[in-house]
């Protein structure tokens, strides 16, 4: 047995709740013992649309919380955003609908032994899993931060319990209509250089995540982010969502964001060379 | 009652199921191990690999179609050295036989691939794949010349002399395919694989420009089964003793069993393991019943069915 996709399983998960929060849909389905080995950062890929679908591949989705209860056992939280086709169908699936997984995929983030003080930082409907792994880090006695953008206050998601997990929270949306006007970058610099920062997580647009690793470029802080490149497969035999990465040696590969990430080392990720191969740019 | 013979045979290699993996639908295997048993299927035929490490073409590489999707990868790949020392060692732990599929871009490298493979032992067959769309230049695509298909063929064949089965993997965007066939059949192909997948581009509404990095890509899922059905009919009709490995939106047993009776004697499954990771499996299976329940005694009466006339 190889060690990738070492956890994952395919299986039928019952959909226990479904409910409107804002412009998204906070998804909960049951899924027995695996919840144990689900954690901040994976993912889980599910077959849209019904038997006949023509849609015939799977839709990712970040896990953003994991629970076990009494009624339900083991259970995962999707913040699931109707945009396109696959999302707006798995939106419109009542409580009871049982869908076709495979989870746990991909790299979760790394939670550091000592407590440390911790930024996380999301983008639009990417700060999901955030609240998760702001629960773990806080049990960890980390201090969280927190840093949430978008472009209008309507795609900002931060519900009130996952509040209580942090410090400190923070918004920023472009259009002014929720917090403060800018980006979540706009005060970074500023907590990186008072020495109030060790490590950064965050999750959202590609931009966001190339914002960030250009700001902590010349510092110390380590940023972890989870990235976001399309998938056929999400079990690392497609090739489609591959992104050039450092390697120790200086050279680069074209590593596959499904099981060599979500989560990757932001400092390693060839942000200027995504989109193009390394040959075309030497 | 006589036990069901599920076996079959691909130029001279035999195999105890005949559902495969798809070139580059498959990686090396390691992905899929965690689902199923590669030992279980026929083979795992492995992604087409080129004499150096190459990067592939520029993302995005994927769109979803219409029951299908198209791809454009380009042969990312670890080269030929690496692979023979890790992957295929890996694989034949596992138990899995293995089809070894390679691609060059000059005749010279495809000789040069097959004289690497020939010097590993415990590889079923060999997959001569020169028919992939997502190459920088279409005047790559040897499998569009029977001029170009034939030196390839013939210079692997030299090469390899008799000992691994050769199996050619065509395009059908192609005027005459058995044409094509017949040529590298008479080159010393054992066998032929059909189909590549079928080249398209989708536009994207947004930039207005072509969605894939490559521009172009590969069409591949149910909406090609037909494609597929009909190129293999046409090249068992014209070349009945010549194996057939099919392949071309399977995602299911009566799926298998459409190529099964158009003249396959093996069937892989590339994209529905995309959308299922334990696709294979499954299908190999309603196969088996669907072949049975039809009252088959065996694959090979199936194979070609359906040229035979209505009594």
């Amino acid at each position: 047995m190889s060690a990738i996709n070492k956890s994952a399983q395919q299986f039928l998960a019952t959909i226990v709740s479904n409910k409107r929060v804002g412009q998204y849909h906070q998804i909960i389905l049951q899924v027995g013992e695996i919840v144990a080995a689900c954690k901040p950062g994976n993912f889980i890929a599910i077959a849209v649309g019904g038997d006949n679908s023509r849609m015939i591949l799977r839709r990712a989705f970040a896990i953003s919380r994991t629970s076990h209860t009494a009624s339900f056992g083991g259970t995962l939280e999707l913040i699931v955003a109707p945009h396109g086709s696959g999302s707006k169908w798995l939106c419109q699936q009542q409580e009871g609908v049982e869908l076709d997984v495979v989870t746990p995929l991909g790299t979760a983030f790394g939670i550091p032994t000592e407590p440390v003080n911790a930024l996380l930082v999301g983008g639009g409907y990417g700060s999901a899993p955030l609240f998760g792994l702001a629960e773990v880090l806080k049990s960890r006695g980390c201090r969280v931060d927190m840093l949430l953008g978008a472009s209008t206050g309507q795609k900002i998601y931060a519900p009130m319990e996952g509040k209580r997990a942090v410090n400190s929270l923070r918004i920023y949306t472009e259009d002014g209509s929720v917090g403060e006007r800018g980006r979540v970058t706009d005060p970074m610099w500023a907590m990186i250089e008072d020495g109030s920062v060790d490590v950064i997580y965050s999750c959202g647009p590609m931009a966001m995540l190339r914002a960030i690793s250009d700001l902590v470029n010349d510092s110390d802080v380590v940023h972890q982010c989870a990235v976001e490149e399309a998938m056929a497969c999400g079990i690392g035999i497609c090739m489609t969502c591959v992104l050039p990465v450092k390697n120790e040696n200086g050279s680069t590969s074209m590593l596959r964001s499904c099981i060599d990430g979500p989560v990757m080392d932001g400092s390693t990720v060839q942000w200027d060379l995504v989109g193009q191969i390394p040959e075309a740019s030497q | 009652m006589k036990e069901f013979d599920f076996g079959t045979n691909l130029g001279g290699a035999w195999f105890p199921a005949p559902i495969f993996t798809a070139s580059g639908c498959a990686s090396s295997g390691k992905e899929l191990a965690q689902f199923f048993a590669l030992k279980d299927i026929g083979a795992v035929v492995t992604k087409s690999v080129m004499t150096k490490p190459r990067y592939g073409r520029p993302t995005p590489r994927m769109a979803e179609t219409p029951s299908g999707m198209l791809n454009s990868i380009g042969l990312q790949g670890p080269g030929i050295d690496s692979f023979l020392a890790n992957d295929v060692p890996w694989l034949l732990e596992q138990k899995a036989r293995v089809i070894v599929s390679i691609a060059g871009e000059t005749v010279e490298e495809y000789s040069t691939l097959a004289r690497k493979v020939r010097g590993i032992s415990g590889i079923s067959a060999l997959e001569v794949n020169i028919s992939c769309p997502n190459v920088e230049n279409r005047g790559l695509v040897f499998a569009c010349d029977p001029e170009a298909s034939r030196r390839v063929i013939d210079g692997v064949r030299k090469t390899i002399g008799g000992e691994i089965p050769i199996i050619a993997k065509l395009t059908p965007d192609v005027t005459n395919l058995p044409s094509i066939a017949s040529g590298v059949v008479d080159a010393g192909a054992d066998g032929l694989a059909l189909i590549n997948t079928v080249l398209g581009m989708v536009i994207n509404l947004e930039t207005l420009r072509p969605h894939l990095g490559g521009k172009t890509g590969g069409l591949s899922g149910p909406a090609i089964r037909p494609v597929a059905v009909r190129a293999i009919y046409q090249v068992h009709e014209a070349l009945p003793n010549t194996p057939i490995l099919g392949m071309g939106g399977v995602s299911s047993g009566r799926d298998a069993l459409e190529l099964i009776l158009a003249g396959a004697s093996g069937v892989s499954v590339g994209t529905a393991s995309f959308g299922s990771p334990t696709a294979i499996p499954t299908i190999q299976n309603e196969l088996r019943d669907l072949l049975i329940a039809k009252g088959f005694n065996s694959l090979k009466q199936a194979v070609g069915y359906a040229h035979r006339e209505v009594s």
